[in-house]
């Protein structure tokens, strides 16, 4: 578990998230995400050899429904929300 | 006036229930100017559903005789969508969501007649402990008790207007890693997190999805008791919803606990816990001891060690996966159409989202990312499984297992400052393990130190609400 949190990585993160910090933001953020790690690393001392990760805390059955048309929102209300929307579809910032 | 009081003179037609319904909102209008407990005040539908269930009660409509929430005024937790009402979560980047449909707890409230007053402020997506971390724009909900301290979080809003409200009223808050009991331990309330997939999670705006929990905060056991009767259920626009039984809790409240075991866990009363605390919570084990249970020490080597690291990376993993949704297009806020889409989308997060958001989220990428992936977050699923076989190996042999519920008294803003975010996470040291592990849990009001509330954590297995119920019923009693 080597990584070595610094100013490249914390970018290339927030990127991948979509965010873009200020100058301000790297420099609070950097210490502090630096601390939270280095505290979360201590689970490597837990031997987990041979055991299963539990996705859910309950065990739960895939849930399966009858491949049948139901009610759902209409186009217009599915439009409500928004003010980008053109001819019935929503509309987006461009895409190239 | 108990809760159950007021709904039997409401089926009599002895109160106006909509005067009743004016004057709490006058109410809740004036606690909010002082204490911020809510986001949204719904006095259209609250005033609107006072108005029906009037008509229905001249009319002497026969249904009502079995409404369990006739009349009662019930808020909610910003997180928790209401069709029509404002439903943000405390983020700006969903200011003026209105949604379409109603969560699940919703439509069982309405159901039932309770009378929906307001969305309740809370940390932005249950991004805290102290309800401080909230949203650009919103408002620091205060300490009913002492307002300069906080209310705890994130359903601070739920459980300090849960002890403020003059009137018969119950909360629903929400859990992820703890954001039930910890501010009803601040508030000096009952607040009840039920087990993961009790609650169907339709209509909440998710943080975590492997570890969301809808629950009641309420001013007595038995309220919250109520409640939780009204939201339990199987819903299925919830694939993770349990299809179980339902159960009567409120039989539970008057149950004795002779025989029972209660197992206070060695390592939640070691360094770090404030003595006041600790006093208080053996008072608490004391009550329950002179009504017929039995205690005695357990040691619980993962959650209190590892607890807080698991839920981290599990928490901030499924958060910033969850948060990607929210870009400014098809609700909430929106800008001008300006740029290509990455550069839309990430002009419209990085001015929206507050700081612990963009904390998280940062914390959650890295965690999933190629080459640290198994490292962080396959490991904390891991670590989740051997610490659900250790609570399971507890409750062999007790009912409950019992610790503070948080390490320390209410702090004082001026206090909260000063700490990084990892000494923030460090307040939910008790809350995580039974959060990870998705046991049901309740805080429970045991005395004031230093004129400030103290709260008591019981902890039981899977779909064992009734016996929290029972055990804080007879705290209550013993008061």
């Amino acid at each position: 578990m080597v990584m070595e949190v610094d100013r490249k990585l914390l970018e290339h993160v927030a990127e991948l998230a979509r965010l873009k910090l200020s100058e301000e933001e790297i420099g609070k953020f950097l210490p502090q995400l630096k601390e939270a790690l280095e505290f979360f690393s201590k689970l490597k001392e837990v031997d987990t050899d041979n055991v299963k990760p539990s996705f859910q805390p309950v065990e739960i059955k895939n849930v399966m429904r009858e491949d049948k048309e139901e009610k759902c929102l209409s186009q217009d209300d599915a439009l409500s929300l928004t003010e980008h929307k053109k001819d019935g579809y929503f509309k987006g910032p461009r895409a190239v | 006036m108990s809760i159950h009081d007021f709904i039997k003179k409401v089926k009599n037609n002895e109160i106006d229930i909509v005067e009743h319904t004016q004057k709490v909102i006058e109410e809740c209008k004036e606690i909010n100017t002082e204490y911020n407990y809510f986001n949204t005040i719904s006095e259209e539908l609250a005033l609107q559903q006072a108005n029906n269930i009037q008509k229905l009660i001249k009319n002497k409509d026969k249904p009502l005789k079995n409404k369990k929430l006739l009349g009662v005024v019930i808020s909610v937790k910003d997180g928790i969508c209401v069709k029509d009402v404002e439903s943000t979560a405390g983020s700006r980047i969903l200011q003026g969501y209105k949604p379409l449909f109603d969560a699940f707890v919703i439509q069982r409230v309405k159901e039932e007649g309770g009378i929906i007053i307001g969305k309740t402020s809370q940390d932005e997506f249950g991004f805290g402990s102290f309800s401080v971390n909230i949203g650009v724009g919103y408002k620091v909900p205060k300490n009913p008790i002492d307002k300069e301290r906080s209310c705890g979080g994130s359903s601070g809003g739920a459980a300090g207007i849960s002890k403020k409200a003059s009137f018969p009223h119950i909360s629903l808050g929400e859990s992820t890693g703890g954001s039930i009991a910890e501010p009803a331990s601040f508030c000096d309330v009952f607040g009840l997190c039920p087990t993961y997939g009790r609650v169907s999670r339709y209509g909440l705006i998710d943080f975590g999805n492997s570890l969301d929990k809808i629950g009641p905060i309420g001013r007595t056991i038995e309220d919250v008791a109520l409640l939780m009767d009204v939201i339990e259920g199987y819903g299925k626009n919830d694939s993770t919803s349990l299809n179980v039984k339902n159960e009567d809790y409120s039989k539970y409240l008057k149950k004795s606990i002779k025989e029972m075991k209660v197992g206070i866990i060695k390592e939640a009363f070691a360094e770090g816990v404030e003595p006041e605390v600790e006093k208080n919570v053996y008072n608490g084990i004391e009550e329950l001891e002179e009504e017929g249970a039995k205690a005695e020490e357990i040691s619980l080597e993962l959650p209190i060690k590892y607890g807080l690291a698991t839920y981290y990376m599990i928490g901030t993993s499924e958060a910033s996966t969850n948060l990607a949704k929210y870009c400014g297009m098809r609700y909430g806020i929106s800008e001008k159409l300006e740029g290509s889409f990455n550069e839309y989308f990430t002009r419209v997060r990085s001015k929206n989202l507050g700081d612990e958001a963009k904390r998280r989220i940062i914390l959650g990428t890295f965690a999933r990312m190629a080459g640290y992936r198994d490292a962080y977050y396959i490991k904390a699923m891991k670590v989740r499984t051997l610490m659900i076989q250790e609570y399971k190996k507890a409750f062999k042999k007790f009912d409950a297992l019992v610790s503070p519920t948080v390490p320390i008294l209410p702090p004082k803003f001026s206090e909260i400052e000063k700490l990084t975010p990892l000494q923030n996470y460090m307040m939910d040291v008790m809350l995580v393990g039974p959060n990870v592990a998705g046991l049901p849990h309740l805080n429970v009001p045991v005395g004031y130190e230093k004129n400030l509330p103290v709260g008591m954590l019981l902890i039981a297995d899977h779909l064992q609400e009734g016996k929290l119920i029972q055990l804080g019923s007879a705290v209550e009693k013993g008061k």
